[in-house]
């Protein structure tokens, strides 16, 4: 099944962001959004993982499908990278922790505090979760930050096979992810035109 | 479901996981009303019902603010709210997690307190009945409390606002069960009504914390 956009306009704090985006992800297909900051990847990202209402246009083939990681990771600094793991697959109705910790080379770590990580064992563990998610679109926001290149490299290579497993990827990132495969998708041009707040959001 | 309430019991009785922190708070303001009050057992004896009631509900106050604001700032509410758990099961388990960690607790110290405060002896079974069935309406109506204000920074203030208005049924009825007890009356008709409230508030609220909460992650 596709995820597909279709005219879709998105606002943020009641503004409209961007407007008309329409695209389409088969199953193992990668798609990079890019923009520069403040362009509405973000809010783009969040509506599609139904966060967020859209005030015009559809998406198809999300909802239960997406497994969406945002800036922040989730984890809790109380507990280990095991039981944060297995509470998120738990969660998500499965099992097997095992896959994720050695694709990301968490092995070493299983019984360190989430809170004594350093940044990037932090951003490895929350993209680890997606892996025990189970779910075939993967939505990620900036999922590179604070990642040294042998972890993005292994990022790189969990989504690959992700994609090759026939699930699909949705991307928000400003560097090169050494996945020469996906697709780039510049939001740029459907810049919303500046007028002042639509309604009030909260009654959306 | 279950593993969000294994997580966070986990979590509350873990190092900064806030556990205990409203029992000692209780603890703190039943050995001071003697001291402030004076050593009059009469006296005593007559308000320790309100007391431990009162207690009880600022108790339960000073950790609402904790029930999403964790989970906001490190951002899992976010991931939450797209895992294939209902919002609705989300705000339930969150009260449940709020009333064993802090409500069951308070329950369970009011008997141990009541003897500072010379409560009558008739007074401990009610005062434990009517804070049995009082308490998980403190938590759930806490918990809408607590849905409205997240994300708001320094929260806290307009939460206690917000909530103190909609616990005053609760005290009221509460406190009522635990002074009649004591005072050997029939208790029948306010503990029916806080019963009542209670299981109205744990049907219905969580359908209003769950929307809020949607509006407030946008």
């Amino acid at each position: 099944m596709m995820l597909s956009v279709t005219d879709l306009a998105v606002s943020r704090g009641g503004v409209p962001v961007l407007e008309g985006v329409s695209f389409a992800l088969a199953p193992g297909r990668a798609l990079v959004l890019r923009g520069p900051n403040g362009s509405g990847k973000t809010t783009l990202l969040r509506t599609i993982a139904g966060l967020q209402p859209a005030y015009a246009g559809t998406v198809e083939g999300a909802g239960e499908r997406i497994a969406y990681a945002a800036h922040s990771d989730g984890l809790k600094a109380m507990l280990s990278v095991t039981e944060n793991l297995r509470f998120w697959a738990q969660v998500f109705g499965t099992t097997d922790i095992s896959p994720a910790l050695r694709d990301f080379d968490l092995e070493r770590l299983e019984d360190r505090l989430a809170g004594n990580l350093s940044a990037g064992q932090k951003r490895r563990l929350g993209l680890a979760r997606m892996m025990v998610t189970g779910r075939p679109v993967w939505v990620l926001d900036e999922p590179t930050v604070s990642l040294d290149t042998a972890s993005v490299a292994l990022f790189a290579q969990a989504v690959r096979r992700h994609l090759e497993g026939g699930g699909s990827a949705l991307m928000a990132t400003h560097i090169d992810l050494g996945i020469p495969e996906a697709e780039v998708f510049d939001v740029t041009p459907f810049k919303a035109s500046p007028r002042a707040a639509l309604q009030d959001e909260a009654f959306l | 479901m279950i593993a969000l309430l294994t997580r966070d019991l986990r979590l509350a009785v873990r190092a900064g996981g806030g556990f205990g922190l409203g029992l000692a708070f209780f603890l703190i303001v039943t050995v001071l009303v003697p001291f402030g009050v004076g050593p009059e057992t009469g006296l005593l004896s007559r308000i320790a019902p309100g007391v431990l009631w009162i207690g009880a509900l600022l108790a339960c106050l000073l950790s609402l603010d904790r029930i999403f604001a964790l989970d906001w700032e490190d951002g899992s509410l976010d991931l939450l709210a797209t895992a294939p758990l209902p919002m609705e099961g989300i705000v339930s388990i969150k009260a449940l997690a709020h009333w064993l960690t802090t409500g069951l607790p308070l329950v369970l110290a009011a008997p141990v307190l009541g003897v500072l405060l010379s409560l009558p002896l008739e007074g401990y079974l009610w005062v434990l009945v009517s804070l049995a069935a009082g308490t998980p309406a403190l938590s759930v109506i806490g918990t809408f409390g607590a849905a409205l204000t997240v994300g708001l920074k320094r929260g806290g203030l307009l939460l206690s606002l917000l909530v103190l208005p909609l616990y005053v049924p609760t005290l009221i009825f509460g406190a009522e069960v635990a002074r009649r007890g004591a005072e050997g009356l029939a208790v029948q008709t306010p503990l029916l009504m806080l019963a009542g409230i209670s299981a109205g508030v744990i049907a219905l609220l969580p359908f209003a914390s769950a929307a809020v909460l949607r509006i407030n992650l946008r």
